[in-house]
């Protein structure tokens, strides 16, 4: 297969908009973690999410105008809203535009969402519940749609070439990514631009997901200990919105076009737990075969890697089954890797963490910083490896390995590595 | 420019994000507005919300200018 690497980065979360400035709050130990704004929660038992932070690009803030016209806002949901500044972002930084048809033929897009338009989909069933059904907007339909980011995204830049979307849960942003890859590698695309995207920070999300009694609920008072991966008073994951998109590049094209690459995507692994809906199965030992698939497809070992980007949610049972599948395949080499959850700081991104969490992990290996687990107070469980707590560390990275798992039983593993 | 007039303008300026000067009766939504398919029956729906009349789909149809639409709305609430 051929080879390929990252040159450009996009990204939106609650730490910002902006590659530099979100990595350089993460590094610096910030939360993007408050109290849930814009709708009423009263009626729900989770009170805090991660939302993004209103302000103009220049201050690292979210302003929608910068980035989709007027006219076009409406035909989209937030999800697609958040998308379209990731995926220009990563378009800009790869400082590739297409020249030619054959450049748009061979450039595509596989950008995922974990649910989609929920917002959108829970505003027209109000209406169609009011009696309303006729005055349904002509965009619902196409504004809830998950694969719709890929649609605007290749609309918006005229990439002609494969337009997929991921749609596996929490997994989502992996999926995408690996599989673009693999798309690169096949040769049925030279340039994919891949991620995910959420907006399920509204009612409905959080009323669901506090329905699943997934998300904490002891921590309204002081959200920004709420997401708290490994440590003893964890009680569920902080809910965040946000998207990242990578822009990916067969080897030689990048070569060619003398572009700064950020990483090659060295490995890639997938499974299936086949044991429940919503719980990991025993030792996560999906989650284990999942990292076993990536190291094969690599051809590396375990003390090959230096830095892990956990899955780590912050909830009781899924925290402590990764690190126990981690150790049970890093053996002795789990004393020399560090591995951290981003999630505490900026919470769950479900279908979008896994691409936020890649841009982070590119980043480890680019500054050789492990950026910190906040939060970790007290381990509920002693471990060999180093889970960064609190504080950043500087190490030497030069492959760099993140998982994300999802409802359903889905796990997917990826590993960066140094260019050059 | 008649009450109806002002208002029709004013959704679609709204709507479809151009500039009031290109908003003349003669403008056709598709061709000279940027409006696709989908933008036209989202205009119809803002005029039947806005002047609460109620505009058949082959009434709609015939719809493609700002004046078709004025036209249209003037002569329903004349009815």
């Amino acid at each position: 297969m051929r080879r390929v690497v990252v040159t450009g980065m996009g990204i939106a979360c609650p730490l910002g908009v902006g590659v530099e400035h979100v990595w350089k709050r993460l590094v610096a130990g910030n939360s993007g973690i408050g109290p849930i704004a814009g709708f009423d929660v009263t009626d729900l038992t989770c009170k805090v999410a991660g939302q993004l932070p209103a302000g103009t690009r220049a201050d690292g803030g979210f302003d929608l105008a910068e980035w989709v016209p007027t006219k076009d806002q409406r035909k989209m949901d937030r999800f697609i809203h958040l998308g379209m500044v990731a995926a220009t972002e990563a378009m800009e930084d790869s400082g590739w535009t297409p020249a030619t048809e054959e450049d748009r033929t061979a450039a595509g897009v596989m950008i995922g969402s974990g649910i989609g338009g929920l917002q959108t989909i829970y505003e027209a069933s109000v209406m169609v519940h009011e009696g309303k059904a006729r005055r349904l907007s002509p965009f619902f339909i196409p504004s809830a749609l998950v694969n719709l980011v890929s649609g605007h995204v290749s609309i918006r830049f005229g990439l002609k070439g494969p337009n997929h979307s991921a749609v596996t849960a929490c997994a989502t942003g992996v999926h995408a990514i690996g599989d673009a890859a693999r798309l690169i590698g096949f040769g049925d695309a030279d340039i994919m631009l891949a991620g995910g995207a959420e907006a399920a920070v509204c009612t409905l999300g959080i009323a669901g997901f506090c329905a699943s009694r997934a998300l904490s609920t002891g921590f309204n008072d002081r959200p920004q200990a709420a997401s708290r991966p490994w440590d003893k008073d964890r009680d569920g994951f902080v809910m965040g919105e946000g998207a990242g998109v990578l822009f990916l590049e067969e080897y030689e094209h990048a070569k060619r076009r003398g572009a700064k690459i950020h990483a090659e995507i060295v490995g890639y692994g997938m499974s299936g737990d086949a044991n429940h809906i919503t719980a990991p199965a025993d030792h996560h030992e999906g989650a284990f075969r999942a990292m076993k698939a990536a190291l094969k497809s690599a051809g590396i070992s375990p003390s090959d890697i230096q830095y892990i980007n956990a899955h780590g949610t912050s909830t009781p049972l899924g925290d402590d089954l990764e690190l126990e599948a981690v150790e049970n395949l890093f053996g002795d080499a789990a004393k020399t890797v560090a591995m951290s959850s981003t999630k505490s700081a900026i919470g769950h991104l479900l279908g979008a963490a896994g691409a936020v969490e890649a841009v982070f992990s590119i980043l480890a290996i680019r500054d050789d910083v492990a950026p910190p687990t906040l939060n970790l107070d007290e381990p509920s469980r002693a471990s060999a490896i180093d889970r960064v707590a609190h504080t950043a560390q500087r190490r030497k990275i030069d492959i760099a390995l993140s998982n994300s798992f999802g409802f359903g039983g889905t796990n997917a593993s990826i590993l960066f590595r140094k260019p050059g | 420019m008649s009450e109806v007039a002002e208002k029709v303008k004013k959704i679609v300026v709204e709507h479809l994000g151009v500039d009031e000067a290109k908003v003349t009766p003669e403008a056709s939504f598709i061709d000279d507005l940027g409006a696709d398919s989908l933008d036209t029956v989202e205009l119809v729906m803002a005029f039947e919300e806005a002047f609460g009349v109620e505009i058949p789909e082959d009434a709609a149809e015939k719809i493609t200018t700002v004046k078709d639409a004025v036209d249209y709305i003037e002569k329903q609430k004349a009815e």
